[in-house]
């Protein structure tokens, strides 16, 4: 077990991702911010919380449940909760910033993808990581990396955080 | 907690934590028929098929729709159009479908435990959507899930079943599913609609409706078949609807906040006048929404897995 990342490297980073996001986004009037469950959600609050506190001004933020677009349905052997999907706001002709922890195989961020369609028509999505550790299996990428960290396959990265972990922190672990 | 079940048979053997694991995963689904799309890919490639051995309208379309919505491929085969009127047994007729390769079956059958040996000597999911007047396991959740959506939950709640107990899977179900969850259930009919024994369910048994309201949350009126009338069960029906039929002087007996569920078809003027059934205490339409939900929920739970 390695720590890639503590309570502070994590917080520089996403006020990294805060600045760039803002950077390409001079227009703030159309953007909406949305996390996939569970660990995105609660980043995505975090970039949001900041954004507003450079910009001044309160982004729609909401939270996004993948479960039932998974492509590995019939693949496990129970199928996982299905969490709430919380977007209180219309989405069509917004610019929607898409925030996950890790970026692996790309398969989470497809199913997403294809959630948010569901919700309308989005003029733009963006892709915003704390963790790229490669071996993609769809050609997905993100738009905004906090960190880019080589791994192999067996190895796990684990984003914790405060509000449902306890602590701030990211994690490379070995698959037992 | 995951749902590990083959089959939803009934609530009889369900617990606590299954029933509320089935309504709460209902929400997300309740919320998706809320969408501009209100479709999920989430059963596609999977196939379902309602097999109805008894008339219903409102079960199969929900049912339907909930599978639908879920994009499972669907087949529906009632007795009208079926084999079964040529000799075919409940299990030959399983079997011939489960060989074109199907994932789910729904029965509705006029026999109690009729999906129950049907789960035991077939692989697929089984869901008793109503075997005779044993259990309707899915109409039970959705008036759970009504009355939790209403009154924030179902502990301690009073709760009146009203009407043909004796015949009616509706309330059986409901009396496992309602006590389960901490309320408290009253059944009101006249004596020959209450089934004998049925104190040991853990109900208290009125025969005056004046008396089984006091003080309720949620009054249960069940569908009074009108044939049931020629069977002596019921001396007549307009002395059925004299005594209980639910009218507004009746219903102040009830909590102020009290509500009225149903769970279709109504007869108006019947069971309740159109005023009731249609006013602002009545759950009636809700109770149809919730419904497709709830039998989303129940789908993805048997069917989304390997």
């Amino acid at each position: 077990m390695a720590k890639l990342m503590g309570k502070d490297e994590m917080r520089r980073a996403l006020l990294r991702l805060s600045h760039q996001i803002l950077e390409k986004n001079r227009e703030i009037e159309d953007l909406v911010v949305i996390g996939i469950h569970r660990r995105g959600v609660t980043l995505a609050e975090r970039i949001s919380k900041m954004m507003e506190e450079i910009k001044g001004k309160k982004l729609p933020t909401g939270t996004l449940d993948i479960t039932l677009y998974r492509d590995d349905l019939t693949r496990i052997a129970y199928q996982p909760m299905v969490r709430n999907t919380n977007i209180l706001f219309p989405i069509d002709e917004k610019k929607v910033v898409l925030v996950d922890d890790v970026l692996y195989t790309g398969r989470t961020v497809r199913a997403a993808i294809d959630a948010l369609l569901d919700f309308g028509r989005p003029k733009k999505i963006e892709l915003v990581v704390l963790i790229d550790r490669g071996h993609r299996q769809l050609p997905i990428r993100a738009d905004y990396v906090g960190k880019n960290i080589p791994t192999s396959p067996e190895e796990m990265v684990e984003v914790r955080v405060e509000e449902l972990d306890g602590t701030d922190e990211v994690l490379i672990l070995k698959r037992i | 907690m995951g749902f590990k079940r083959k089959d939803l048979l009934g609530m009889e053997d369900l617990s606590k934590e299954e029933i509320l694991f089935i309504l709460k995963t209902a929400e997300s689904f309740r919320a998706v028929l809320e969408r501009p799309i209100r479709k999920v890919p989430t059963l596609r490639g999977k196939t379902v098929v309602n097999l109805f051995f008894e008339p219903s309208t409102r079960t199969r379309m929900s049912f339907e729709l909930a599978e639908k919505r879920l994009n499972a491929d669907v087949l529906n085969f009632s007795t009208s159009d079926s084999s079964v009127i040529k000799g075919e047994t409940l299990l030959d007729t399983a079997r011939n479908i489960l060989a074109m390769k199907v994932d789910c079956l729904v029965l509705r059958h006029p026999s109690p435990g009729a999906p129950h040996l049907l789960a035991k000597k077939i692989p697929v999911s089984v869901i008793n959507a109503g075997d005779g007047a044993h259990e309707h396991p899915t109409q039970a959740l959705l008036d759970l899930y009504t009355i939790r959506e209403k009154k924030g939950g179902v502990e301690g709640l009073k709760i009146a079943i009203i009407g043909d107990i004796a015949h009616s899977r509706v309330a059986r179900s409901n009396i496992w599913a309602l006590q389960k969850l901490g309320a408290e259930v009253r059944v009101c009919a006249p004596p020959t609609l209450i089934p004998p024994l049925v104190e040991k369910m853990g109900v208290r048994v009125f025969y005056s409706q004046e008396d089984a309201l006091k003080e309720v949350d949620i009054i249960m009126m069940l569908r009074i078949q009108k044939e049931r009338q020629n069977t002596g069960l019921l001396p007549s029906l307009a002395e059925y609807i004299e005594l209980f039929s639910l009218t507004e002087e009746r219903l102040s007996l009830a909590k102020p906040d009290a509500l009225i569920m149903h769970p279709g078809p109504v007869n108006r003027g019947v069971e309740l006048p159109a005023k009731l059934a249609d006013g602002k205490r009545s759950l009636i339409l809700n109770q149809v929404t919730n419904g497709v939900a709830v039998r989303m929920a129940v789908l993805y739970l048997l069917l989304g897995k390997s």
